[in-house]
């Protein structure tokens, strides 16, 4: 992310959670009802997409199924699997997703999209916990695991993963798909779950 | 005038036979003759509106038909949106008052489906309807309804993303007797567009050479997932409805242009895949779903 503004940028991660949520923002969108056919989900994705801050400033987004009744297989390919797609990056996105709310009538289409897209997401299950869907290697879960319970971890302390991670590209891996969030300037390793909590 | 006599029962075992009969006076005036029908499973339904939709583009002018004279009959027809359906289709006489599907026995009357908005009505339609009928009737989970809202949605978008052209939906629930001895929902999907085939030629057609044709088509959508679209997220909707189909223990078959091909169960004897169908246009999809065996 050299020459990027983002170096110029201080951020403060903490200060996200403690609810001070600018230059990183935070967000919530709920999604309401029976999300169905293309048209829909591609709209709903623009919605979201327009919450965003654009280029240069990085976000992370709670995405609430709650109130969704129904999603189908088209309508989750446009609002997950091309959510997430849109926003990869190998040095990292600058969105980040954290899905909310995913019970027994969009798990399977959710699952299914990632898995057709050979992606991954964070999600929260009902009673909240984090977990790591989709598709992922042993070593990706691993390390995304040890994070998860270490929450964060300062760019010196990157061993305490590495002990995990017999599959050294891991991490970077999990970096790049946005599933563990790396502060540009500190190079501090943070768990998506920890950047969403003041959002609950 | 060729008079064609509909099926007496005109179900997924008799429209093949029906539609080869059908092709085969494409382009002269054709009366269809329902007055002796005894039985329309949604197929029957839909398989009368894509032949006299055959008929009427072939010859340019409607084709006649004779409505089924057996009052049960023409009453559940009636429930069935089939008269509202084949009035713009065929030269027929009034009906009379037809029954409305709503608070009967109806899980799907016939539905046009042209646009995306009409699968967002097929849906909410039956919602309420489809949870009811699939736990009390086929003891599936009260949970079901979410799985067949959703296959409903995939199968009525295939229409709308690759037809171009617009179609039907219908779906009923009955007892069958004499293959299962169980209660069974019919759901069937219809339309008079350009077929796997002509949905796909322009892709794949160059990577098949000489095997192109409606069996590898179908076996690409079908088998493979292979859509016109290049979006990797394209081509999902078939093969989430194979593997829920399968899940439930139904059947799913679609006969598009000259062939059919099906995934059957244990139960079902359908062959895979049959070719050299007289050719009809669009795709015809049906799906049985047979009751849960309280045993399993």
């Amino acid at each position: 992310m050299t020459g990027d503004p983002l170096d110029r940028i201080a951020i403060d991660v903490q200060a996200i959670l403690d609810g001070i949520g600018d230059p990183v923002v935070q967000q919530r969108v709920s999604l309401h009802s029976y999300l169905i056919t293309r048209p829909t989900g591609r709209a709903v994705r623009m919605a979201i997409e327009a919450q965003l801050p654009g280029p240069g400033r990085l976000s992370v987004s709670v995405i609430d199924f709650s109130e969704v009744r129904l999603i189908d297989f088209s309508c989750a390919d446009e609002v997950v699997a091309k959510l997430l797609l849109a926003y990869r990056r190998e040095e990292g996105p600058d969105a980040f997703f954290v899905f909310r709310g995913i019970g027994e009538a969009q798990e399977p289409q959710v699952l299914a999209v990632l898995e057709r897209q050979a992606l991954a997401a964070v999600v929260q299950t009902p009673e909240g916990v984090y977990e790591l869907v989709g598709v992922h290697s042993d070593a990706e879960r691993a390390v995304w695991a040890r994070m998860e319970d270490l929450g964060t971890v300062d760019a010196d302390g990157v061993d305490r993963l590495v002990e995990v991670d017999r599959d050294e590209g891991a991490l970077d891996r999990l970096v790049a798909r946005g599933l563990v969030f790396r502060a540009p300037d500190s190079g501090r390793l943070h768990a998506l779950s920890r950047l969403v909590r003041p959002a609950s | 005038m060729n008079v064609i006599t509909v099926p007496s029962s005109f179900d997924r075992a008799t429209i093949d036979s029906f539609l080869d009969e059908v092709h085969k006076h494409l382009g002269e005036r054709i009366l269809f003759d329902a007055r002796h029908v005894r039985w329309f499973d949604p197929n029957g339904l839909l398989g009368l509106l894509v032949a006299g939709r055959m008929a009427h583009d072939a010859h340019g002018v409607p084709p006649r038909l004779e409505l089924p004279e057996q009052a049960d009959v023409a009453a559940y027809v009636g429930r069935m949106g089939l008269y509202s359906a084949a009035r713009d289709i065929f030269d027929m006489d009034d009906p009379g008052r037809s029954t409305s599907s709503r608070n009967s026995d109806v899980l799907l009357e016939i539905t046009p489906i042209g646009s995306h908005g009409d699968v967002h009505h097929v849906v909410d339609q039956v919602q309420g309807r489809a949870s009811a009928i699939l736990a009390q009737k086929l003891n599936y989970s009260v949970t079901a309804a979410v799985p067949f809202a959703v296959i409903l949605s995939e199968v009525c978008q295939n229409i709308v993303e690759h037809a171009e052209a617009s179609g039907w939906v219908a779906a009923q629930t009955y007892f069958w007797k004499q293959r299962l001895g169980r209660q069974v929902v019919v759901i069937s999907v219809m339309d008079v567009g350009r077929g796997f085939r002509g949905s796909l030629q322009d892709e794949h057609a160059a990577r098949y050479g000489d095997r192109w044709g409606d069996v590898t088509s179908l076996e690409a959508a079908f088998l493979h997932g292979l859509t016109r679209f290049p979006d990797s997220g394209r081509g999902q909707g078939i093969q989430q409805m194979r593997k829920q189909v399968r899940k439930w223990n139904g059947a799913i078959s679609i006969r598009s242009g000259t062939a059919r091909i099906s995934q059957v169960p244990e139960w079902d004897d359908t062959p895979p895949l049959t070719d050299g169908l007289a050719p009809v246009p669009g795709a015809l999809i049906t799906m049985v779903l047979p009751a849960k065996d309280e045993t399993e």
